[in-house]
This record gives C-alpha cells, structure tokens and sequence, in this order.
C-alpha cells in the first residue's frame, strides 16, 4: 500500500551539521510503522539522491536510531554555509522533499 | 560521590530565559551556572567580521542575573563561545559587558580569560609540520586560506578551563568553545565521570530545547552523579521524556550515535534513558574515547568582497512563465551594458519557483500567480557591487521579452531605495581539525581581578 512519509511522521526537519553538511531527521509516531519502514528500508542512499536530484555518493550517512523512533540522513551541503549562492543559511527549510515523499509498503 | 547540579540558563548567551525558571534552579543551589554562547549556524559573517551575532543588552541582561547568583551563592560561572564566534574581538565585547556588572552590582570575582584565537604565523607552522586535517567534506587548508582569514579560532575542549578553575578563577569567560565543555570542565576537574559530564553537557549546552515542549531560551537543570546524570527542565510547563532526551541528539549532528570533540569522542550507542519522573530523566552508559593525538576544530572566515542586493517582485502571468529565460538574458545583457574591468558575481533568486532551495528543487514547474526576485550582486568594492546591482536591476525593469505587453516596466519594487548596500561579506576559509600534543596551554589564558 501507499504511504505518505508525511501521514507517519511526527517529526520531519533539516538543519547544518557544521558549515558544510546538512543533515535530514525524520522521527515516527509509531513504533510498529517505525520497525516496518526500517525493515522496508525505506529511507536509504538512493531514496535521498533522487528526492534531492544530487549524485549518491554525496549522501553522507544514513543513521536509524530506535530510541526516538528516529532516521537521520546526511548529506554534502550544495555550498558551505553563508558561500556566495546561497539560499538556506541554516538549512532549516530543505525538508520539503521529505515530506512530499510517498512509498510502497 | 555528591551530587553536582549544573544550571544551563539559556541555548546562547542573549537569548533570555525567564527569571522564574532561573531562580527556580538558583534555589535548588546549583554547583555551577554555565552557557555557551557559540554556534557556526548563523554563517561566516559574525566570526569574519567580528561584530557578534548575541545583542549586547541582550547579554548584559542575561549576564547580570548569572553573575548576581554566582556571587551570592559563591559558585563557579564558565560562559563558553563569547559573542557566538568566540574570537578575540568578541570575547573583549562581553567583557567589558562583564566589568560594567560588577561595577553596577558592587560585585568581586577573580576571572579567568581564555582566547580561542590564533595568529596566522603559528597556523602556518602547524599547516607546514602536518597537523592540520582536513574534516568530512570541507576543503584541505592550504596557506593562501590561513593569510587571507580575517579570524581564526579553534574550538577548546574542558583542558584549558579545567586549568583555569584549579587556578582559583570563579568565572572563566572563553572565546570559542567546544559547546558540553563549558558544561563538563568543573565536573570533570572534580573526578566525575569524563563521558557522562560531557554528555550532560552535550544536553545542556541547549538548555531546554531537549524538554518538550522545547525551547533554547529556558533554563535547565543537570544532576551528575557517579554512574548516571538527570536533567529536568526548570519551567514546570515543560518536561523532559525519555524522547524528548534522546532524541536531542539527533539535532544539527551528523549521527546520533558517535560525537567527535576535542581530544576524543562520546559513543552514546550504550545508552539508557529512563523516566524518573513525568518531568526528570536518567541517562546512563555514555562513554568517551580519546584521541591518540587531540585533536582541536578550527574555523575561519575570510572577506569575499561587497554586496549590494535589490529586492522586487513580479505579477505578470507572461513574464513568469518566462522568468528562467529571462534571468538568463539579464545576465548576458548586464555584461554587454556594463563592460566591467573588475570580477563580479550577479546571481538571482526567484521566490515562488526555486527560491528556497535552488538545484535541489524538485518542482520544475510554477504555479504561482507572482514570483519575488532578489538581485545579488557581490563584486570587490561596494561601489562596483552597487554598479553590478544597479545595471542589472534597471535593464530587468525595462526587459524586453517575447509576448511582453504590460510595456511599462517588469518589477515591483517595495522600497525606495530599492538597491541595500550590505557592505563587507565573508566566507569560511577554514574547517579542520589542529592536531596538538598540549590542548591546555594551546589556548591562552590570563586573569583578572574584577571589582574590591
């Protein structure tokens, strides 16, 4: 069936990691849909890439942290903080993608 | 082991926290009252420029009531980061905020100073003898970076404030600062556990922002003991859950589980958070492991020129559907009409289409009934920043463009001027890790005595 990460979530945000990462928290409400989508992989290397149109090897770290019911993904920043061209100083609003995403389950 | 009872009154020195939370935690009698002012999230600008990202009144107001309690209640204050960029300039900004306190308040401290800056001279020596690393995705350091920083800082661990409070110093005031350390330096001099101090202090440095509903500008309040540390929000319209707690360290890090800081890191991927009450929690199993050699962060900013932007938007339904090809032309045009002999960037964002996130927009397609573009033009002086500005913003004004029949020109501006000189702007020149052999003395230190 389709899911919406939105409907599932209780917590989807970005934020700098440091001036030249940007890192993606996505925390569940629920801990029986959390070990599914974990199971599923849902969020993984690739899933990141194509919801943000950068190349692979520029997602960092993906991270499941079960005491929070938490996914964390990581990624190069697209300029270092503050660098002429930039959009989001802090990275705070860059979790639209996240947000729009939707799978099988 | 006693336990210790650190207050944590707000996320960054000058946000303000209420009185009510703060005396709250002053009654509890707190070993020690300890902020960190510091953060790189607000870009290069404040650490290249030197002028603080914390408002000065801002700071006096959260400063005097910290320093009134201290010296009341005869405990240590180390306030980390100073000014939120942590140079030199910065730290000189809050002390003199600090001497007008005591002066006000008729108050008597001996304080310690730690300076977190370095000349560029010895950096080079390091960069030349090998000990500067480069870390995660941003650029090797090279020589050129070091000479044309305007500051550069390295963020010090609990080493040089540790020997500051054995030293006598009730305050120890620090320029920029691995954030748990202002936190963790008192415990840790006192035998308690290095992983659980700092990760209390990991915790704290945000204050209530680990409590829900969270927030950075309300106190906070540690209990170390020798196995296990408590935190508690001090605002009762708050709690801390076993959440709440550890979900805190997902934010603004990479990864949860491991937490690089000078001379080693914390692995908190044993830990337990436990419900001691609805409002309190228990973490236990934290643990550190240090580095071979420490290892300090450095940042650096460094002057990239001048800006001028200019800010107008646009309500026409042919222009919109027009405005990549349109922004592309204005920048061919501004070439050929300005005939520039300086180097200068012009770029543009477009709110209502990609404005937000540039190239990892996925949405292609607008639908919006009006856009709002920024002009932003930086070149090496204000003057050709205001050239590139006012070229480009007047020939996109009267844009030709095919279709074009609202022929009286394409933007609307909301202000008169419409072109905002902002003056100096700054990049990060550097992000690296300094290996050091000596993480005390690397950062130095001097005192002084304040008041009678």
């Amino acid at each position: 069936m389709k899911i919406a990460l939105r409907e599932i979530a209780a917590v989807i945000r970005s934020k700098n990691s440091g001036p030249y990462e940007l890192t993606f928290d996505v925390m569940l409400k629920d801990k029986t849909m959390y070990e599914k989508i974990r199971e599923a992989n849902v969020i993984n290397e690739q899933v990141i890439a194509d919801l943000y149109r950068i190349p692979k090897q520029d997602v960092l770290s993906i991270v499941w942290f079960p005491n929070a019911l938490a996914v964390k993904a990581t990624i190069v920043r697209p300029l270092p903080s503050g660098d002429i061209g930039e959009r989001d100083v802090y990275g705070a609003e860059q979790h639209a993608p996240l947000m729009e995403y939707v799978f099988d389950l | 082991m006693k336990e210790f009872r650190i207050l944590s009154t707000s996320g960054i020195l000058g946000y303000g926290f209420p009185e009510a939370s703060f005396f709250a935690g002053i009654e509890q009698k707190p070993d020690l009252i300890a902020c960190d002012a510091g953060s790189t999230d607000p870009g290069p600008y404040y650490l290249g420029s030197g002028i603080p990202f914390t408002n000065p009144t801002a700071v006096k107001r959260d400063l005097r009531l910290i320093l009134k309690a201290a010296f009341d209640l005869h405990i240590p204050v180390v306030i980390g980061s100073a000014g939120g960029s942590g140079a030199d300039v910065h730290l000189n900004r809050d002390l003199e905020i600090v001497r007008e306190i005591v002066k006000e308040e008729k108050l008597s401290f001996k304080m310690a100073v730690i300076s977190a800056e370095f000349e560029k001279e010895f950096l080079l020596q390091e960069l030349n003898a090998g000990h500067i690393e480069k870390l995660g995705p941003a650029p090797e350091v090279n020589a050129e970076d070091i000479i044309a920083s305007t500051h550069i800082v390295a963020q010090m661990g609990v080493d040089p404030i540790i020997e500051a409070l054995r030293k006598g110093a009730q305050i120890v005031y620090c320029g920029r600062c691995y954030d748990p350390a202002a936190f963790a330096a008192e415990p840790i001099r006192l035998g308690y556990d290095r992983a659980l101090a700092l990760h209390l202090g990991k915790i704290l440095e945000c204050a209530a922002i680990s409590a829900t509903p969270g927030s950075g500008s309300d106190c906070m309040m540690g209990y170390l003991h020798e196995n296990d540390f408590e935190v508690e929000p001090l605002n009762p319209e708050r709690k801390c859950t076993p959440v709440s707690v550890s979900a805190h360290t997902l934010y603004e890090k990479s990864n949860p589980y491991i937490l690089p800081g000078p001379g080693g890191h914390l692995d908190l991927s044993g830990c337990t958070f436990t419900p001691v009450s609805d409002r309190r929690v228990r973490v236990e199993g934290s643990k550190f492991f240090p580095e071979a050699v420490p290892s300090v962060k450095l940042e650096g900013a460094k002057q990239a020129g001048f800006r001028t932007v200019s800010i107008a938007g646009n309500r026409d339904p042919i222009f919109i559907s027009q405005v990549d090809e349109i922004l592309a032309g204005l920048k061919e045009r501004t070439t050929t009409n300005l005939s520039a002999d300086f180097d200068y960037t012009l770029n543009f964002i477009v709110y209502g289409k990609n404005g937000v996130m540039g190239k990892m927009e996925p949405l292609t397609e607008t639908k919006t009934h009006e856009i709002g573009i920024v002009i932003d033009a930086v070149a090496d002086s204000q003057e050709h920043a205001n050239a590139v500005c006012a070229v480009a913003r007047s020939t996109l004004l009267h844009y030709g463009y095919p279709g074009r029949i609202a022929t009286a020109g394409n933007l609307a501006f909301p202000f008169s001027p419409s072109d905002i000189k902002v003056g100096p702007i700054y990049v990060f020149s550097i992000y690296a890790l300094l290996r050091t052999n000596d993480p005390v003395s690397l950062f130095k230190c001097s005192f002084e005595k304040l008041g009678e």
